[in-house]
Parts: structure tokens; C-alpha cells; sequence
């Protein structure tokens, strides 16, 4: 089965609903597809206890709600070529062949591996927090908020209003870098006050710089966790670590279809130019694929990449503008947060790094990539397909990254047949 | 409103718009065993690692994670 589209978004975070709602605005028939069940991506992801924001309701409702954007919920982009992306739903597979397509996929937690950190109990901090808004049990549960960035703050005042008993909040970065980012966050006064906000909602639940978990301990599940502090270990008792170390670009869908992607760093960004259009024609990027930037600056991109997905000749310069200053704050959190070294090795030999394969860190050992590694050890190849053991090994500069292949997740052989001619046009990116 | 589901032959009952990993939370916290035993649950909680893959109406493979609660859903988990 295969329909036609104008454009196609992939990812109803806030990059992809601005995309969805300007394209449509400016006539084009647009498809929306989502893994997830609702929209608003990880940040806007509804909870059975709490209201949306404003800002969710009303990009929700600007988007889905005159019926111009058919919203494909849990769905997932399985193989992509030339002006056609192959989908899998619950049920079933489609083709949808589009004019342009608006890559707006997000990222995914930084989840760096550590003795116990596969023990039940241990989860992302954004994971804990996406857990907790769709109905896991957090009441009266001790929880230890753990990792880097300011997401760590809205995780934890998140678990706190869904009744978690947060015990600390610990920051990996020295107290002079977190100083350095509040002293500078004048520029930003939302996102200041937010930070005061958040702080306040935690008034019970210390923030501790410059420390971090070393190892998680427990029989079946967490029991305790042991903490690198600045005045020596400690251990804190408790029922969950939620712990992630920031953000990944989720490019794997740009990087198939051979858009040139920025590898200066540890985590590749796909890189667009002032009109999100991506080195590849008709394929447009936008938000957190282009590099984390925050809500704000995704909203933006996708508002910029739905206009110029659609044709439409629109002034976005007064955008580019607002995108200018929001970047700014990117570059900030990215110069303030670097990962320590310490957290960057607290894997031993025995650690598993591959957790679908359970591969432990001593047999990666002499691989010159993860490409490699793989061929000999299984490393990445297990379901999730090295999207946690590839960043992982990345950001604590184990192995470089391996490419991308169809498909790009797991999928029934029915699908698989029908992505044979497809995948033909699949490129060595 | 709830949603009431069976995990491993147990009634549960959790909010409307909960997913199935909220339901087996209530009844286990190991979802399922790594190839070599070891117990497993949710890491990402956002449809990434695959750590909480279980039967759901006897397909297996289903990500807990992104699967909404539905009614009368059956659920294994792989312990």
C-alpha cells in the first residue's frame, strides 16, 4: 500500500508538529508519524496526572486539531529512499511516498554505562520521567536523580509531582561550571526562571555538584548506589536511579538517506542550512537532529523547515533570529556540561556494554570501530541496534560510530519483504 | 477511569492512558532475563533500548514502554 503526500514529518515532537502545522498552513497534505502513542515527543508527552503546558496544548491543537495533518501514531520509519520512507504500525506497513520530507526525529537519553547499570531499577532520567508521566507506580519511592544537564532538574521536580520521594539531585560538572552557566543565564530569563522554578518545587531534595554514581547495587534490583562525592564515597539507599548524561541526536533516519551529518563531535548532527533543507534534496532537518537545542529552538526549526518543505516563500528572517539566540544557549549548556573523565570510565572489564548482546567492555578491547567489534563480538547488534552501546562507546572514547542499515528498527518479515526495492537505494553514509 | 489488563495471569487495573510497563511495574520489577539470566527491566522508557520487549496478546517483542494499556490486553512478561 503506498499514499502520496506533499510532506512527510517524521517525529510529532516540536520540531515536527511547527513543521506539520506551517506546511498544512500553507496547503501541502501532510503526514505525521510518531513511534509514540500521542504527540508532543519526549518533552510534551501527556501524563495521567498532570495537565499539559500551554505550549504543549496549543502546538497540539494548532497542528491536529483542524484535521489538516494525518497524525500516523506508533509508527515507525523502517526503510527510507528517494521520495518514499517505508512505515510499520501496529498492524501494518505502508509506503508513504512524499515531495519533501521533514526529518524532526529528536534524541534520545546519553546512558553511560556503570557497574549494576543494568539492574532493574536503573533507568534514564528523562526514561524514569517518560515512565512516570504514563502511569509507572512512583508513589512514596526513593529515587536518586543522577547524571548531567539541566534536564536532571526538570526530571526530578517531574518525579517529585508524581509522588517520588527524590533523595538527591547529582550533577557530574564541577560547582564553578554550574555557576558559570546560572551567572550567564540572564540572557535567557525563561529558562532562569524555570531553573528557580524547578529548584523551588525540590526544596527537600539536595543538588550536589561535581559528584556522581560509581555503581548501583542490588539481587534481583536496585537496592543502593554508590556515589563519587566530593568529600569522599558515600552509598545512598534507594528504590530507582534515574541517570542520563544528556542527549543524542537521533539521526540514524538523516544518515540512511545520506544527508551530510556534522561528526566533529562524540554524537553526529545533521547539518541543514539556514532553511533546514539537509544536503540532500528534498529532505529538510529540524530541532534536536540538528544538534540539542531545547524545545524552543526545535519549535522554531520546524516552523522554518514546514514553510520551505511546503514551497512556501515565506520571510523567515524574524525566525532566524529568535534561532540565533536560542543556539547561543545550546553552545552554553554544551560548554558547561562537559562529561569529567571520571564519568567517562566508570565502566570495568566486566561491565556489560552491549546490553542486548550482553557484551562486556573486555571484548571490545582492540576494534579499531564498532563496525568491527561487531562483526566479532555481536556488539550492536542486539534490537536496539547500537543505539545505546554505539553512544555510549562514543562518548567515552571507546569506538567510533558503525552506519546505519535497514532496517532501522526492529520489524515484522512481512514489512521487511516490502522494503527489498527500497532498500536498494540504501547508500554507504 | 481505568484499564483493567492481565500480567502473567494477574488483574491490574491502572489510569487510562498509562502503558503496559506501568502495568507490570505493578505486579514485577523484572521484566525480563538477559541470554545469560540476568534480570531486566526499562532503561529508556521512551521506545529505545528494547529492554522492556514482552508478549502482549501472544506477540512477542512488544516494547512495554510505548504500548498503551488497552482493556482485556493479555501480557507475559519474558521472566
Amino acid at each position: 500500500m503506498s499514499t502520496r503526500y506533499d510532506v512527510v514529518v517524521c517525529g510529532a515532537g516540536p520540531a515536527g508538529l511547527a513543521a506539520a502545522a506551517a506546511a498544512a498552513a500553507a496547503g501541502a497534505r501532510v503526514a505525521l508519524i510518531d513511534a509514540q502513542a500521542n504527540p508532543g515527543g519526549q518533552i510534551w508527552r501527556p501524563s495521567v496526572l498532570l495537565p499539559p503546558t500551554a505550549a504543549a496544548r496549543r502546538a497540539m491543537t494548532r497542528t491536529l486539531g483542524a484535521g489538516r495533518v494525518d497524525f500516523r501514531p506508533q509508527a515507525q520509519v523502517i526503510a527510507a529512499g528517494e521520495g518514499e520512507v517505508l512505515i510499520e504500525s501496529t498492524q501494518s506497513a505502508e509506503r508513504l511516498r512524499y515531495c519533501s520530507l521533514v526529518i524532526a526525529t529528536g534524541a534520545r537519553e546519553l546512558l553511560l554505562p556503570f557497574p549494576g547499570w543494568t539492574l532493574p531499577g536503573v533507568t534514564g532520567a528523562g526514561g524514569l520521567q517518560a515512565l512516570a508521566k504514563q502511569g509507572w507506580p512512583l508513589a512514596g519511592r526513593r529515587v536518586v536523580v543522577a547524571g548531567s544537564g539541566p534536564l536532571l532538574l526538570a526530571a526530578a521536580a517531574s518525579l517529585h509531582r508524581h509522588g517520588a520521594r527524590v533523595l538527591a539531585v547529582l550533577e557530574q560538572a564541577p560547582p564553578a561550571a554550574i555557576r558559570r552557566f546560572a551567572s550567564r543565564l540572564t540572557l535567557w530569563p525563561g529558562q532562569a526562571l524555570q531553573a528557580l522554578a524547578l529548584r523551588a518545587t525540590l526544596r527537600a531534595a539536595p543538588y550536589r555538584c561535581g559528584e556522581h554514581v560509581r555503581s548501583a547495587h542490588g539481587a534481583t534490583q536496585l537496592e543502593q548506589v554508590e556515589v563519587c562525592g566530593r568529600r569522599g564515597s558515600y552509598a545512598i539507599r534507594c528504590d530507582h536511579l534515574a541517570i542520563g548524561y544528556g542527549l543524542v541526536p537521533n539521526i540514524e533516519l538523516a544518515q540512511l538517506l545520506g544527508c551530510r551529518l556534522d561528526e566533529s563531535r562524540a554524537h553526529a548532527r545533521v547539518i541543514t542550512d539556514d532553511c533546514m533543507r539537509t544536503s540532500v534534496r528534498g529532505v529538510y532537518a529540524a530541532g534536536e537532529v540538528r544538534g540539542i537545542g531545547g524545545w524552543q529552538a526545535a519549535r522554531i526549526e520546524g516552523e522554518i523547515a514546514g514553510h520551505a518543505a511546503a514551497g512556501a516563500l515565506r520571510p523567515v528572517a524574524a525566525l532566524q533570529r529568535r534561532l540565533r539566540l536560542r543556539r547561543r544557549f545550546a553552545q552554553l549548556l554544551e560548554d558547561c556540561f562537559t562529561l569529567d573523565e571520571r564519568v567517562r570510565t566508570l565502566a570495568d572489564a566486566d561491565t556489560v556494554i552491549c546490553r542486548c548482546e550482553q557484551v562486556p567492555l573486555r571484548a571490545l578491547a582492540g576494534y579499531a570501530d564498532l563496525r568491527a567489534a561487531k562483526l566479532a563480538t555481536r556488539c550492536g547488534m542486539g534490537p536496539c541496534q547500537g543505539r545505546i552501546c554505539g553512544a555510549a562507546l562514543a562518548a567515552t572514547g571507546h569506538l567510533a560510530r558503525d552506519r546505519v542499515r535497514v532496517p532501522l528498527f526492529p520489524a515484522r518479515l512481512s514489512t521487511l519483504a516490502d522494503s527489498f526495492d527500497i532498500a536498494a537505494a540504501e547508500t554507504d553514509a | 477511569m481505568t484499564v483493567r489488563l492481565e500480567v502473567d495471569g494477574r488483574a491490574v487495573e491502572v489510569p487510562d492512558g498509562a502503558t503496559v510497563a506501568a502495568a507490570v511495574a505493578l505486579v514485577s520489577p523484572v521484566f525480563g532475563r538477559s541470554s545469560r539470566g540476568a534480570p531486566r527491566a526499562p532503561l529508556c522508557g521512551m521506545g529505545v533500548c528494547f529492554e522492556c520487549r514482552l508478549t502482549i496478546d501472544g506477540v512477542p517483542g512488544r516494547r512495554a514502554c510505548i504500548e498503551p494499556a488497552r482493556a482485556g490486553m493479555q501480557v507475559r512478561t519474558h521472566e
